[in-house]
């Protein structure tokens, strides 16, 4: 939040470290949760669904950013890894009964092997190269799932679940499963903020800059580099296994390649290498096929079109829209919505006296 | 045997056709070190192109592919000087995820304006294979074949022999060497864009007159990466070994295994045969081996 240093002395180690060291920063940290968390008092269903939508994009775009935007490993498999998550806690819930707030980790885990199995290849290769082995790893892994019916459940690779519940209550409306995502996106976040400020996270970064530099200084490239396909993989892992809490259902179709492409697209309009950003991606990424609809039926509505004319038109529109947004984002602001929202604080920061 | 010789020959006439688009993409990487996930979009957008005059507009066949090849070398020229040009210099995801985005108009613009239905273009080729032996050859392939043969010879000799072909080499070796002895290092981005558009164009007629035109037709674009890693990133004849090895040997595959597994090896086979080429030898046959120990 908006930082105002003046006048605040770091006179303890704890201090120092602390996450909002700033007075006013760590109110506004509390006002943002205060609001997350009466959210549901203010919105209907249908908006409610909209915010679940936002943090559950959240959660795999943080994960991401830590490998693309703090490690610099570029990734095309993020819709892989999250489908291996949501099969994983679909089977678990569906088949061996296991309740979804243990389900999570456990999808977490078992993606985070599966991720670092293919991060081996970042041992040899990096960059473009990288980009296409994960390219492959979304091909891989989609055909193993579709192809093995005791993971997909056999026709249309589909899985059903019942739904979760925790205690006795069951996560049935728009406002619950709110509550069941929040805390777990709550945790990602922290927990990515904590991480990239630790040892390993200035590990990853120093791998990020300049890999030979990071080797002499004696970072273990290799071992980062598979932690941050391993961490990476685990939010990924996370956040397919909420989906499938939350929609109920397992199936490939949500996360194809056109999946991953998001989720970088998420990272890069919100800004690599921040897990602001990232959640500024999330939001923008998922918020504007909406926004769109919501343009273009209003505008066919005044030239008389129904809506059914137009749903093709939409759909191209969509991705026009977004292939254009991203070349507009890379051309004219490359460190995204980040950099955006940083102006805005350096601005206030000594305002209005800022000379 | 005859089975596998049957699968292997329609498997190179296919491969044919992948070494054709990736030739334009290893072009574009080599001169501008770009790595165009745009490609595929390139091919449909020839296919497009193709399929709205011939057949939405009626025009000559003649004609059409005159007009078809202007278009795809202005399209190039287009990309890299409003696209590609204000990001000189930035980092690979960057550029990466700017060709992404680029395909990603491609893809709404042609289902925009062309509709999402598979459109077909009508060539003036025999549709019974030949028997060659007990090798079946169906004459679009030989025919795409025998173009994809053309060009890569043709572009062969402009690479060995012109000026522009030399100076390309050069910039792609080192830009700022080449811009000191006053190679126009623009131009030459400019034109690597054009001939892989041309390059997609051609491959988007006769994989079009395949498969029928609608924007599956991008799909290629992906099949692009294993031939190219296998053959070496920033090689020419490499990209034309890999793509002739990725169309034999995932033809042959999926004859074998595909019974086994209910189909689909064709979309999968080729990226295994990619991770293990990328784990033994990243810089593939023909590349340039960058030795860098991290």
């Amino acid at each position: 939040m908006i930082n105002r240093e003046c006048g605040v002395y770091k006179t303890t180690y704890e201090g120092d470290m602390a996450l909002y060291p700033v007075p006013l920063a760590r109110y506004s940290a509390l006002a943002a949760l205060a609001v997350l968390l009466l959210l549901p008092v203010a919105l209907d269903s249908h908006a409610m669904a909209l915010v679940n939508l936002i943090t559950l994009a959240a959660i795999g775009a943080i994960g991401l950013n830590i490998l693309v935007g703090f490690t610099g490993q570029v990734s095309l498999g993020q819709g892989a890894f999250m489908m291996v998550g949501s099969y994983t806690a679909a089977i678990l819930t569906a088949r061996y009964d296991v309740p979804f707030w243990l389900g999570l980790p456990f999808a977490g885990a078992v993606t985070a092997v599966v991720g670092m199995f293919f991060g081996i290849p970042s041992l040899r290769i990096k960059g473009l190269y990288l980009a296409i082995a994960t390219l492959a790893a979304q091909f891989i892994i989609e055909w193993v799932i579709n192809h093995s019916p005791w993971i997909s459940g056999g026709a249309q690779s589909t899985i059903y679940i019942p739904t979760p519940s925790l205690f006795g209550w069951a996560i049935n409306t728009e406002f619950r499963r709110y509550y069941m995502i929040l805390p777990v996106a709550a945790i990602a976040y922290v927990a990515a903020l904590n991480l990239v400020r630790s040892r390993v996270g200035r590990a990853f970064i120093a791998v990020r800059d300049r890999d030979i530099a990071a080797e002499l200084i004696g970072v273990d490239v290799f071992k980062y580099k598979l932690l941050a396909f391993g961490i990476s993989s685990f939010y990924a892992g996370v956040a397919g296994a909420l989906w499938t809490y939350y929609l109920k259902i397992a199936n490939y179709e949500h996360f194809t390649l056109a999946t991953s492409v998001q989720y970088l697209a998420m990272i890069i309009i919100g800004g690599l290498g921040s897990v602001l950003g990232s959640v500024f991606g999330a939001v923008f990424i998922t918020l504007l096929p909406i926004v769109l609809v919501y343009v273009v039926e209003g505008g066919a509505s005044l030239f008389g079109f129904q809506y059914a004319a137009i749903a093709d038109f939409l759909a191209n529109l969509r991705l026009i829209i977004f292939g254009t947004l991203i070349i507009l984002f890379l051309a004219i602001e490359p460190e995204g919505l980040y950099r955006l929202w940083g102006n805005v604080r350096r601005y206030f920061r000594l305002w209005p006296f800022s000379y | 045997m005859a089975f596998f010789a049957d699968l292997v020959v329609n498997g190179l006439m296919i491969g044919a056709m992948y070494a054709l688009v990736a030739l334009g993409f290893v072009l574009i990487y080599k001169a501008t070190s770009v790595v165009n996930f745009a490609q595929g979009e390139l091919v449909m957008f020839g296919g497009y192109v193709a399929a709205a005059l011939v057949t939405l507009y009626h025009v000559p066949l003649v004609v059409s592919v005159p007009v078809l090849l202007a278009a795809m070398i202005a399209l190039g020229f287009g990309v890299e000087r409003g696209v590609l040009r204000p990001l000189v210099g930035q980092n690979v995801i960057s550029v990466v995820m700017v060709t992404i985005g680029l395909a990603q108009v491609f893809q709404g613009l042609a289902a925009m304006v062309w509709g999402a239905q598979t459109i077909n273009i009508p060539l003036p080729i025999r549709l019974d294979p030949y028997q060659i032996w007990e090798v079946y050859i169906s004459p679009i392939n030989l025919v795409a074949a025998v173009i994809s043969g053309m060009f890569l010879v043709g572009f062969a000799y402009f690479f060995r022999r012109s000026r522009m072909g030399i100076a390309m080499r050069a910039v792609a070796n080192d830009q700022q060497a080449s811009m000191a002895v006053g190679i126009n290092v623009r131009l030459v981005f400019a034109l690597s864009w054009a001939i892989a558009g041309l390059a997609a164009g051609i491959g988007g007629v006769v994989w079009g007159n395949m498969l029928g035109v609608d924007t599956h037709l991008a799909l290629v674009g992906l099949k692009v990466f294993p031939a190219v890693i296998l053959g070496g990133l920033d090689s020419i004849p490499g990209a034309v070994v890999g793509g002739l090895l990725i169309g034999a040997i995932e033809s042959a595959a999926a004859g074998y295994i595909d019974p086994y597994v209910g189909g689909g090896t064709k979309d999968f086979f080729p990226y295994v045969l990619m991770i293990v080429a990328l784990m033994i030898r990243p810089y593939g046959f023909f590349g340039r081996e960058i030795i860098e120990r991290v």
